[in-house]
């Protein structure tokens, strides 16, 4: 198998595994607990945001343990909009969020009257911090832009648009999801007030994630219990996850570089091949600012999904966004912001390197891609009447 | 998500490719909507002797073109016209939900290329008249 969907999900890391196992077992108590061993549970759960936070410039009370991306965002977002409904009712993000942003600001529009400006995005799939500034109105409450986009990999000026968020006095959150674990991240030189992470994107275990919440930043908790999180994300402690996820960011931290590098080699090799061996294929995101991993392409005259299936029946794994893949009838949204036409955007792949893959991997797709391509072109209509 | 049958038909399609000066053709779906199928037919003692087809599309659009073309074939114009989408995820052994729209196009597709055959019958009449 050649798994080229790392924007999607990394394997855990077995030094992570390791690490987790004993939190499972024999030192499975609720760090919430008075007897010594609860205690000990305590002191782990604690050096792990001790870790965590250092991984993210943070101070270790700034640290939210959440049970991954999603929540993270929807804590930042509902939050901040529940807390500072009496001050505004305007909310400013990008075209191409996630969803977990977007259809949280869906949410809060529907549910208690907020507005949303969705700024457009230049053909990269930059947002303008120019824009920023110009969007903001005297009700604008709280800013949400990504640090780098998961479909594109395209990395957004995050520290700019946070210098303008905190000459207003407006809160900024950032999904940084993509970006940890890749890049390093220093939530004080970004200017953030909020930063949400997930461990699985980053060789981690799956379900749990943190919110970087700024000493003094207004919010309120989405999910009301006990006195866990200083009682802003109560639920006894996910206490192996945490300590997975600690392991997963000393790790990316240590080889971060390396993985830079040497990934940013196998993608730049899969795009020169592809685009030399396919005609009529154009590569999206931009060709500086953008994660070293990802490399998302448009063949035109074929979907994406029909792609994909080929790919898969020979052990390729990598994604699309196509509105097959999508759940909808409608392709990526975020193809689209770019300006690409819907009918081009169809035929979108995603492939986003990890730790594991080869030279050898990049040789093997880019053999067979091609020929995928041709034989489904052979079957499209528009391909055969050129 | 999708069935054997199904990828063995989007694997292996029965029937791909274009029909030269075809009876009749239907040119159904839209590009932006990301499906689009042209079922080819040609007639002979108002039988359907021989069809194909060309689909942009994904899994399902393409084996569901397959299926159709595979149904038709053989078939006199009016058994061909009663053919419908049912028939279609009957073969395929299911489809899922969000993609039964492919099997509609399929059956939309036969039908517009029997309305095209119909079309210029008609008039190559008129004009023999």
């Amino acid at each position: 198998m050649i798994y080229l969907d790392h924007n999607a999900t990394t394997p855990c890391a077995p030094e992570v595994v390791e690490e987790m196992k004993r939190w499972h077992t024999e030192m499975f108590f609720n760090p919430s607990s008075i007897y010594s061993p609860s205690q000990e549970a305590r002191k782990a759960v604690e050096d792990a945001r001790g870790k965590i936070a250092r991984f993210l410039d943070a101070l270790p009370a700034e640290i939210i343990f959440t049970s991954g991306g999603t929540e993270s965002n929807n804590i930042a977002l509902t939050g901040t909009a529940l807390a500072m409904r009496n001050k505004g009712n305007h909310i400013i993000t990008s075209l191409i969020e996630h969803h977990a942003v977007l259809n949280t600001c869906k949410f809060l529009e529907k549910q208690f009257g907020f507005q949303t400006t969705y700024l457009p995005v230049d053909r990269y799939g930059i947002v303008d911090p120019g824009d920023v500034r110009k969007a903001i109105t005297e009700k604008t409450i709280l800013i949400s832009i990504m640090a780098a986009n998961n479909e594109i990999g395209t990395i957004e000026p995050i520290e700019e648009i946070g210098k303008i968020a905190r000459e207003y006095n407006i809160t900024f959150h950032c999904d940084g999801v993509q970006i940890a674990g890749k890049l390093p991240v220093s939530v004080k030189k970004l200017n953030v007030d909020f930063f949400s992470i997930s461990a699985h994107k980053f060789y981690g275990p799956k379900g749990i994630g943190a919110l970087y919440a700024r000493k003094g930043v207004r919010f309120r908790p989405i999910t009301y219990g006990g006195h866990q999180e200083k009682g802003l994300r109560p639920g006894t402690e996910n206490v192996p996850a945490i300590i997975g996820m600690a392991k997963a960011c000393e790790i990316a931290k240590n080889s971060m570089f390396e993985d830079a590098s040497r990934e940013k080699i196998l993608r730049d090799e899969l795009e020169k091949r592809l685009v030399e061996k396919i005609p009529e294929i154009q590569v999206n995101g931009h060709p500086e600012k953008r994660l070293y991993n990802t490399s998302n392409i448009c063949v035109k005259y074929v979907e994406g999904e029909s792609m994909l299936l080929h790919l898969d029946f020979e052990g390729i794994c990598a994604s699309s966004g196509s509105a097959c893949t999508s759940g909808s009838l409608e392709p990526s949204h975020v193809l689209l912001a770019l300006g690409i036409t819907p009918e081009i955007a169809h035929g979108s792949l995603r492939f986003s390197l990890g730790r594991e893959n080869t030279m050898a991997d990049i040789e093997k797709v880019s053999e067979l891609l091609p020929k995928i391509v041709e034989n489904l072109r052979k079957m499209s209509p528009f391909w055969n009447k050129k | 998500m999708y069935t054997e049958k199904l990828l063995d038909h989007f694997r292996n399609p029965r029937n791909m490719g274009r029909i030269e000066n075809a009876d009749g053709i239907g040119k159904v779906g839209n590009p932006v909507c990301g499906d689009v199928m042209w079922i080819y037919i040609r007639v002979k003692d108002n039988r359907i002797e021989d069809i194909k087809f060309e689909t942009f599309g994904c899994g399902a659009a393409i084996a569901t073109s397959s299926v159709i073309t595979e149904l038709a074939k053989g078939k006199t114009i009016e058994e061909a016209e009663k053919i419908t989408n049912h028939d279609v995820i009957d073969v395929l052994e299911g489809l899922p939900p969000l993609k039964k729209h492919c099997s509609l196009l399929a059956e939309e597709g036969l039908h517009a290329a029997i309305e095209d055959y119909r079309k210029k019958q008609n008039s190559q009449k008129e004009r023999g008249s």
